[in-house]
C-alpha cells in the first residue's frame, strides 16, 4: 500500500548557476540578475523540457527572505511573468526558513493529491548578495527565534548556532575526531562540485584542499568552533522542478522514462521557541527520515544517492546520522572513511551540496529534489553516479533553521 | 596618566590629509570603546581633528562616516558584546550604526588650532616640509599643557631635530604609519634623542592597542622605510637615464617597473608605486634626506622635472590613482609617460612588444606576487623563482639581479649606518610595509 492516494511524477528539474563568491562572473560591485530573471530563468529552464506548457495547471514559489534581501514581497506575482498561459493561474509562495523550498516540493503534491491540479511547477529562489554577510546575517537570523534568542546572539547568528553543535560534538566525541569528518566534508563538497558546472564552487582551484578544511577557526572575527570553510556559501540562484499526476504527464507531453516517481515525504515541524533537545543530534531531520522510510517501506540501505541540507559541514555529518547511515556520534568517522564520496556505500550531495553547489536559502530545498531526479534519470553529466537496480531510490533532506523545519522526500526510479 | 587617560582628548594634525585621516579612524574607535566602557559612562571624549582647509574638513566628515561604518562591519563580533547591555540594539545594523553615531559623536572637525589646548596626545601629519612642521610644532607647544606628548608621522626628518627646534623637551617620538593607516599593520618608531621613557611606553602601549606592528629605527634622516625605498626608487630612476637612449623615457620606465613587478615578483612595479607615494612627496623626501644626510646623491632631475610639469601622482580623494609616471585606468596601468614628448604612450601599442622581446621571458614556474602571496609554499617558490632566474641568460634576467642585488646593498648600509640595528629590523619594514614577500637582505643573490 503507497503512502500517497495515487501516483505523483517529478519532472523537467532545473537549477541556475549559484551566483557569489567563488565564480568567476561574480563581482561584489557589478551589477547582477534580480528576482525576475532567477524566477524567469529557472521556470523557463522546466518548461523547455516539456511539450506543453500551457497544461501547467498551478504555481508554487519557494523563497526565505525576498523581504528584506530584495525589498520585495507578494512573489507568488511574479508567477505569470515566466509564460504567457500562466496569466490569471493560481500561485502561492511558501516560507520555512532555508526550508522554503522543501515546502514549496510538498505544497505542490499536496495539491495534486487534493485533485485541485494534475501539473505544478515549483520554483525556489533566493538572493543573497544585494547585502553585505554581516547584514545577510542578520535576515538570515530570522530562521532563529528572533524575540527570544537574536538579542544574546552572534553577530553571524546560524553560523554560531551550528559552531555550537560543532563543540557539543567536540567534546562528546573527540574534537580531533569530528574536525577531521567536518574537513573531509569540506573537501568531498568542492571536489563534486567541480564536476558541476552550475556549483558556486565549480572554479575551486585549490591544491590542498584537507589544509584548508582543517583552518583553525577564529573566534574574534567569526565562530568558536568552526571556519568559513565549513559553511555553505552566501549564493543568488534558483531551481524549478515540475510535480505531476499520471495523467498530468501525459497533458504536458512528457515522457514516463523522463520522469521519477515521488513515493513518500515526511514535513516535521519542531518548536521554533524551544532550544533543540540534543546539540549533538538533529532530531527533527532524524524524524523525518525515518518517517519518510516507512511511508516509502523502505530502509535506508534501499537508497542510491542521498542529498542533506549542509548548511554547515557539522550538519552535514549530522544530516547522514539522521538519514540512518551511521550511528549518533560515528558520523564524522563515516565521511572520514568515505563511504559519502560519490564511489563510497551512499553517494551524498554529489553536485556539491550547499557547500560546494552554493545555499540560495529558497531555492534549495528544490534543488536538492532536481539533484536526485537528475541523479535517477541518469542526466546528472559528470556527477553521475551508478543507479544499483535493487536499489532504485533517492532521498532528499531539507532543514530550516536550526533542525525546526524539515522535509525528507523519497524518489523512485521507474521501471 | 595613563595611555586610557590621554585618549580622553586627543588632536590630529592635518586631519584631512591622508595619513591624518587615516589616524583619526584609528584613534576614533578606540576612544568610542573606551567611552561605552559602563565607568566612562559621565567622562567627556574628544578627538580634535584639525586642517587648515575647510573644504578638506568636508570632505573628511564624510571619509569619517564611511570608514567607522567598514570598521564597524568588520568588528560586529565584538561590538555585540560591547552594547550587550543595550536592549534596545539587537541586529548587526542597529548595532553597527550605533557604533558609528557613538564613534561620530566623539570628533571635531575644526580650522582653529587653539582647541588643541586641552589636548593629552597630539598626532602631528602635516604635509613633510620641515619649517612649516618646526612652525606648528612650536605653536602648539606654546597652546599645551606641560605634560602633553606628540607623536609625528614624519618619515624623513629626525625627530631629534625637530624636537630641538620645537623647543619639545623630549615630549615628542616619531611614528611614522604607513601608508593607508586603516590597512596597513607596520608603524615605524622613532625615538629622539631625548624622548622621555613615559612617551616611550606610550607608543608600545598604543601600537598594542592599534594592533599594529612596531619597528623600532634610529633617529637618521628617512629611517629605515624611506631609507631603503629613496634609494631603491634612485636606482630604478637612474637606471631609466642609462637607458633612455636606447629605450626612450617611456620605454626605459616600463622596463624597470616590469623588471620590478614580475621579475622581482612585488606587490607593484616601483614606478605604480612612486606614482602611489606622489612624485611631490618623493621630491620632498629627497630634499630633507639631502639636506640632513648630506648626500648630494640623493637626487633626481627627472623627479624635479615631473614635479615642475605637476605630473605628480598621488589620489584623488576618493582613493582612485592619478596620473604620474604611469596612466592608471581603473588603478590599473595602461600607459606610460615620456617626459620629452611630454605625453603618455598606450601599453596596447607595438612598442612594447620589442621591449618584452629584448628583456626575455619570465622564469619558468613563475607566479605573481597576489598568486604567492595566499601560497602556503611561497618560501620555495621564491627560492626556485631566483635560482632559475640565475640560470637564464636574458637581458631581463640580468636587469633583475642587478637590481635585487643593489636592493640588497641598499639594506646592509642600513645596517652599517646604523639606521638599522639588525636584518630582520629592515626585513620586517619591507615586507609589512611594503609587502614584499621576502626582506632585501637574503641569500637569494
Amino acid at each position: 500500500m503507497s503512502f500517497f492516494r495515487k501516483k505523483i511524477y517529478a519532472t523537467a528539474g532545473f537549477n541556475t548557476i549559484s551566483l557569489g563568491s567563488g565564480r568567476k562572473e561574480f563581482h561584489p560591485k557589478k551589477p547582477r540578475p534580480g528576482i525576475e530573471h532567477y524566477i524567469k530563468e529557472a521556470g523557463l529552464g522546466s518548461i523547455d523540457q516539456i511539450n506543453k506548457p500551457e497544461n501547467i495547471d498551478e504555481g508554487v514559489i519557494g523563497n526565505f527572505m525576498a523581504e528584506r534581501f530584495c525589498r520585495q514581497g507578494n512573489l507568488g506575482g511574479f508567477f505569470p511573468m515566466v509564460h504567457p498561459t500562466f496569466q490569471y493561474k493560481p500561485c502561492i509562495r511558501v516560507e520555512g526558513a532555508c526550508d522554503s523550498g522543501g515546502l514549496a516540493l510538498v505544497t505542490a503534491i499536496k495539491t495534486i493529491l487534493a485533485d485541485l491540479a494534475d501539473v505544478v511547477l515549483c520554483i525556489g529562489f533566493e538572493i543573497q548578495n544585494s547585502v553585505k554577510a554581516i547584514y545577510g546575517a542578520d535576515y538570515l537570523a530570522g530562521a532563529g527565534w528572533y524575540s527570544g534568542e537574536r538579542k544574546k546572539g552572534h553577530a553571524y547568528f546560524f553560523p554560531d548556532q551550528f559552531s555550537q553543535r560543532a563543540g557539543a560534538c567536540f567534546e562528546k566525541f573527540g574534537k580531533e575526531r569530528i574536525r577531521a569528518g567536518m574537513a573531509q566534508w569540506y573537501v568531498n563538497a568542492i571536489e563534486n562540485a567541480r564536476k558541476n558546472p552550475k556549483a558556486q564552487e565549480y572554479h575551486n582551484r585549490n591544491s590542498d584542499l584537507m589544509s584548508t578544511g582543517l583552518t583553525p577557526p577564529n573566534p574574534k572575527v567569526f565562530c568558536e568552533h568552526i571556519n568559513v570553510f565549513d559553511c555553505s556559501k552566501v549564493s543568488d540562484g534558483a531551481s524549478a522542478m515540475m510535480f505531476t499526476s499520471e495523467e498530468g504527464l501525459k497533458k504536458i507531453g512528457v515522457d514516463g522514462k523522463d520522469a521519477v516517481e515521488a513515493v513518500a515525504y515526511a514535513q516535521i515541524q519542531d518548536n521554533l521557541t524551544t532550544p533543540p533537545p540534543d546539540l549533538t543530534k538533529l532530531s527533527t531531520c532524524e524524524i523525518a527520515a525515518k518517517h519518510a522510510y516507512q511511508r516509502a517501506g523502505i530502509k535506508s540501505k534501499d537508497l542510491s544517492v542521498l542529498d542533506v541540507h549542509d548548511c554547515f559541514s557539522i550538519a552535514g555529518l549530522l544530516a547522514v546520522e539522521a538519514a540512518g547511515f551511521a550511528d549518533h556520534g560515528e558520523g564524522a568517522d563515516f565521511v572520514k572513511e568515505g563511504n559519502t564520496k560519490v564511489s563510497g556505500q551512499i553517494p551524498t550531495n554529489t553536485t556539491g551540496g550547499l557547500i560546494g553547489y552554493g545555499h540560495p536559502t529558497g531555492a534549495s530545498g528544490v534543488r536538492q529534489a532536481v539533484d536526485i531526479v537528475h541523479q535517477l534519470l541518469g542526466k546528472a553529466g559528470d556527477c553521475q553516479v551508478k543507479i544499483d537496480s535493487n536499489r532504485p531510490y533517492g532521498m532528499m533532506s531539507s532543514m530550516g533553521g536550526n533542525d525546526k523545519t524539515v522535509v525528507a522526500m523519497i524518489f523512485e526510479k521507474l521501471e | 596618566m595613563t595611555l586610557d587617560e590621554r585618549l580622553q582628548n586627543v588632536a590630529v594634525i592635518g586631519a584631512a590629509g591622508k595619513m591624518g585621516s587615516g589616524i583619526a579612524v584609528l584613534i576614533a574607535q578606540e576612544m568610542a570603546k573606551l567611552k561605552l566602557k559602563p565607568e566612562n559612562n559621565d567622562k567627556i571624549y574628544r578627538l580634535n581633528l584639525i586642517d587648515v582647509s575647510e573644504k578638506a574638513l568636508d570632505g573628511m566628515r564624510l571619509y569619517m562616516k564611511t570608514q567607522l561604518l567598514k570598521v564597524a562591519e568588520k568588528s560586529t563580533v565584538t561590538l555585540r558584546g560591547i552594547y550587550e547591555g543595550r536592549e534596545d540594539l539587537v541586529e548587526n545594523a542597529e548595532i553597527i550604526n550605533a557604533f558609528v553615531d557613538d564613534s561620530y559623536a566623539l570628533l571635531n572637525f575644526t580650522t582653529d588650532i587653539k582647541v588643541t589646548k586641552d589636548a593629552h596626545l597630539v598626532f602631528e601629519a602635516i604635509f613633510e616640509n620641515e619649517e612649516i612642521k618646526i612652525k606648528v610644532l612650536k605653536t602648539l607647544r606654546e597652546l599645551v599643557n606641560e605634560d602633553t606628548l606628540f607623536m609625528t608621522n614624519t618619515s624623513s626628518i629626525p625627530i631629534s631635530y625637530l624636537d630641538e627646534k620645537a623647543g619639545l623637551g623630549g615630549r615628542i617620538i616619531g611614528y611614522h604609519f604607513y601608508n593607508p593607516p586603516v590597512i596597513q599593520r607596520l608603524v615605524e618608531v622613532i625615538a629622539a634623542k631625548a624622548t622621555t621613557d613615559e612617551l616611550k611606553d606610550v607608543a608600545q602601549e598604543l601600537g598594542k592597542k592599534l594592533r599594529k606592528t612596531l619597528v623600532s629605527s634610529s633617529d637618521i634622516s628617512g629611517f629605515i622605510g624611506n631609507g631603503h625605498f629613496s634609494r631603491d626608487g634612485l636606482y630604478a630612476l637612474n637606471e631609466v637615464e642609462r637607458l633612455k637612449d636606447k629605450y626612450e623615457y617611456h620605454g626605459s620606465i616600463y622596463i624597470m617597473n616590469k623588471i620590478s613587478q614580475d621579475f622581482l615578483v612585488r606587490p607593484m612595479g616601483i614606478f605604480q608605486l612612486i606614482d602611489y607615494v606622489g612624485i611631490d612627496i618623493i621630491e620632498c623626501l629627497l630634499r630633507v634626506m639631502r639636506t640632513h644626510l648630506d648626500d648630494e646623491s640623493l637626487t633626481s632631475s627627472l623627479i624635479d622635472k615631473m614635479a615642475n610639469n605637476k605630473i605628480l601622482g598621488g589620489q584623488y580623494s576618493s582613493g582612485a590613482q592619478k596620473d604620474g609616471f604611469l596612466k592608471y585606468e581603473k588603478n590599473r596601468p595602461v600607459g606610460v609617460y615620456n617626459i620629452e614628448g611630454g605625453k603618455y604612450f598606450s601599453f596596447d601599442d607595438e612598442w612594447r612588444k620589442n621591449i618584452d622581446n629584448d628583456l626575455g621571458i619570465l622564469p619558468e614556474g613563475y607566479s605573481p606576487w597576489r598568486t604567492l602571496l595566499s601560497d602556503a609554499k611561497k618560501q620555495d617558490k621564491l627560492k626556485a623563482h631566483f635560482n632559475n632566474l640565475k640560470k637564464m641568460n636574458t637581458w631581463g634576467a640580468k636587469l633583475a639581479l642587478s637590481y635585487l642585488k643593489k636592493t640588497k646593498e641598499v639594506a646592509l648600509k642600513l645596517l652599517s649606518d646604523g639606521v638599522a640595528t639588525s636584518a630582520d629590523e629592515v626585513n620586517a619594514i619591507l615586507t609589512n610595509g611594503f609587502y614584499w614577500l621576502y626582506g632585501p637582505i637574503n641569500d637569494y643573490i
